[in-house]
């Protein structure tokens, strides 16, 4: 490979405090060699041709931390080159795979062929999960151990939840022990049974069974409480409302523990629903503007330390149903960045702030050695024209699957590069 | 009629999915339309020929008898030829899709589709994929527009205007489609809207659909011109929404005694089919001085006249 000259960038990156106009070399090794205000034409070789970017932004590829890839089971929704595709669109080069596939990631066997096809048909760092609970039933522990050492980053139950009090102390035991990280789906089931979006007058009106805050809120509460007796690794995947920030700012001081935000939740209300657009039937559902606003204060004040797609493909067939019968989710891993973007430009939050919950937050939740740009490091990275303006069109999406919650939305900032290992891999 | 408006000639929609996509002009043409059709039903000869040539297909994915066969016999008195399909075992059974029913339905080209559906918002998606109009009579908890347009009909004959006029819904407003389709329309046209239930079957947010709320039926029925009963669905007690018919009735059945706080000349309406002893007292329902029930019944079959015509292209 040869070495890659970058000058005259914005590079942002979080993790080692750098917010500055400067360059980023790549070496023949694929690694950062040099980053920073000190790589400009002055201290370039001459006989080298930099990269002029013109004031384009620099930042560590994106890790996000809840995907979902249909392999094995659901190739027709999503496979590993597909999303691997639909991710270096989007600036993402490190995800956490959700285990809800077919047959659920929960055992030693199977991470052997995720890991496979992981390696053969994507060019992003895979890292995947493994589920809490056998065949997410929510009855019996998988193997954390041994599935750790297989190279299972984090265990979960993805769109399921553990509800059982005493299984999760057990699960928190475990977790403590062997020191893995466990992501919960917070949702009482009985509360809210049926349910399909906020609870309220939105739902009121469509006459649709509403999932009230407080299924998420209990749960979170339960989790908390019991994490005080056991301080293991422990994630909030999703949260969605202001009442569950409230319960996170004050046991922050208590225990220890770390939360996420879906980008949907972030940027959409329940109004957005509309005349029953099933693409916007998710879990956690979206809910009331106060909710929205919350949720981004949260992320101002560092309660809330990720945000993630919540990408989860579904075919046609799944989404051209009535609401009820409608699959829940929306694809989104390569419109994450511009849509968090979105909070940039309309003054919501800094820049440096959503990158952080993009790139060195997760990273560091998941212990791994990414979302950053050392010296040294693979170079995981993308450019990113921040003023581009750009509309979300479903024919252009590249991931599998076309359901995405932002059809036809107005988006300001693209990728147009996207680096892993010092290879360029996507290119407008 | 509660406002006279001489402008609109013609409907502004072109499915009837809901009263939330009426204008007060639209319910107004509909209304008319429909006084002239309650003479026709009553004469001897109670055909016509309106929709003569034209194909209407009555599409019930819910079971049916009152709604289905008022819209039948709207049809077949206006002329046209009416398909009723029983779609409980049907090709949905074997796993086609709700769109690709309609595709084929399509195919047919049919005139007009009633649709009888279990989810919400299940008619504004056949409406999406077909080319003719679709009318809701049913979908889910949503709404059920012909029903809440023929009870005001029924109020307008008999109190001769609605604007004004204090009506008291009750009983299972959470689960009723009956329900949230008056309030719009008895909104529109001028009433004060108390909702009577218990809390438990009291949508999330209802008073913001601009309605009073109460949990005590006595005050609820204070001074009311009209009282409108609900259904409820024995599934209710399963899922412990209640715990017994007896106490329901206790509370929430409509009894003499209750039916003393409304006005002396109130009226009682049920959209049916009743369940007698559990939400209203069998000698009030056939109180023939109070109950309007069966009027409610003739003139549904004018209202869906009256819809049939002005939804039909």
């Amino acid at each position: 490979m040869k070495k890659q000259y970058f000058i005259n960038a914005n590079i942002i990156d979080p993790y080692n405090s750098i917010n500055e106009v400067g360059g980023l070399i790549i070496g023949e090794d694929g690694k950062i060699e040099a980053v920073g205000k000190k790589v400009n034409t002055k201290n370039l070789p001459t006989r080298e041709r930099p990269i002029d970017l013109k004031g384009k932004y620099i930042f560590p590829g994106l890790v996000d931390m809840r995907v979902f890839v249909g392999e094995p089971g659901y190739e027709y929704k999503e496979n590993f080159k597909t999303l691997s595709n639909a991710a270096l669109s989007g600036g993402v080069t490190s995800v956490v795979t959700m285990p809800n596939t077919d047959p659920i990631i929960d055992n030693v066997s199977i991470v052997d062929f995720l890991k496979r096809r992981g390696r053969d048909k994507s060019k992003i760092n895979i890292f995947p999960c493994a589920s809490l609970t056998k065949n997410i039933e929510g009855t019996n522990m998988t193997e954390f151990g041994l599935l750790q050492k297989k190279g299972i980053i984090a265990f979960t139950d993805g769109i399921k939840t553990i509800q059982n009090p005493r299984l999760m102390s057990r699960i928190m035991n475990s977790a403590k022990d062997l020191g893995c990280l466990i992501m919960q789906h917070a949702e009482d089931y009985e509360l809210a049974k049926n349910g399909m979006i906020n609870s309220g007058i939105i739902a009121s009106k469509l006459g649709l069974s509403g999932i009230p805050e407080i299924a998420e809120r209990i749960l979170i509460e339960r989790d908390l409480t019991l994490l005080e007796k056991v301080k293991c690794r422990y994630h909030i995947s999703q949260l969605s409302s202001q009442k569950s920030i409230d319960v996170i700012k004050q046991r922050k001081e208590v225990v220890k523990f770390t939360s996420g935000v879906s980008i949907n939740n972030l940027s959409l209300n329940e109004n957005d629903i509309g005349d029953f657009r099933t693409f916007l039937k998710l879990s956690p559902p979206l809910r009331r503007e106060e909710d929205r606003e919350a949720l981004v204060q949260g992320l101002k004040d560092e309660l809330i330390d990720v945000i993630v797609s919540d990408h989860k493909p579904e075919d046609e067939e799944s989404k051209r149903l009535t609401f009820s019968q409608a699959a829940t989710g929306a694809s989104g891993i390569e419109t994450l960045l511009s849509l968090s973007l979105e909070l940039y430009h309309n003054g919501s939050l800094k820049l440096e702030t959503i990158i952080k919950a993009l790139t060195s937050n997760p990273a560091k939740i998941l212990k791994i050695n990414k979302g950053n740009l050392s010296i040294g490091n693979d170079a995981d990275l993308c450019i990113v024209d921040l003023y581009k303006p750009w509309i979300v069109k479903k024919e252009k999406l590249v991931s599998k699957s076309k359901n995405t919650s932002i059809e036809d939305k107005k988006l300001q900032g693209k990728v147009t590069n996207t680096f892993v290992k010092g290879k360029e891999l996507f290119k407008i | 009629m509660a406002i006279k408006t001489n402008k609109a000639i013609k409907i502004s929609q072109k499915h009837l999915l809901g009263i939330q996509d009426l204008s007060i002009n639209d319910v107004n043409l509909i209304l008319d339309e429909a006084q002239s059709f309650i003479k026709l039903n009553q004469s001897k000869n109670k055909k016509i020929d309106t929709l003569r040539g034209k194909t209407q297909i009555n599409l019930f994915f819910e079971p049916s008898t009152r709604t289905q066969s008022s819209f039948e016999l709207a049809g077949k008195r206006l002329g046209a030829d009416v398909m009723s399909m029983n779609m409980a075992n049907s090709a949905i059974k074997k796993g086609e899709t709700l769109i690709d029913t309609a595709m084929t339905l399509n195919a047919m080209h049919p005139d007009i589709i009633v649709v009888r559906h279990q989810d919400s918002g299940a008619c504004n998606l056949l409406s999406q994929k077909v080319n003719c109009s679709v009318l809701n009579a049913g979908d889910g908890r949503r709404e059920h527009p012909t029903q809440a347009l023929l009870d005001a009909l029924t109020i307008i004959n008999r109190k001769k205007k609605i604007e004004g006029l204090k009506i008291a819904i009750c009983g299972d407003i959470l689960h009723s489609r009956v329900a949230r389709s008056n309030i719009y329309l008895l909104n529109m046209l001028g009433a004060e809207v108390n909702i009577v239930a218990p809390t438990n079957l009291m949508p999330k947010e209802i008073e913001k659909f601009g309605v009073n709320t109460f949990t005590d039926m006595n005050k609820g029925l204070k001074d009311c011109d009209i009282v409108m009963m609900l259904r409820l669905q024995n599934e209710r007690m399963t899922s412990s929404y209640l715990s017994s018919n007896r106490e329901y009735y206790e509370y929430y059945g409509l009894t003499p005694d209750k039916l003393e706080n409304a006005k002396s000349d109130a009226l009682i309406m049920h959209p049916g089919p009743m369940n007698r002893g559990i939400e209203i007292d069998t000698i009030l329902a056939d109180d023939i001085n109070k109950s309007v029930i069966k009027e409610q019944v003739e003139l549904g079959v004018a209202v869906r006249m009256a819809c049939l015509k002005m939804f039909c292209i």
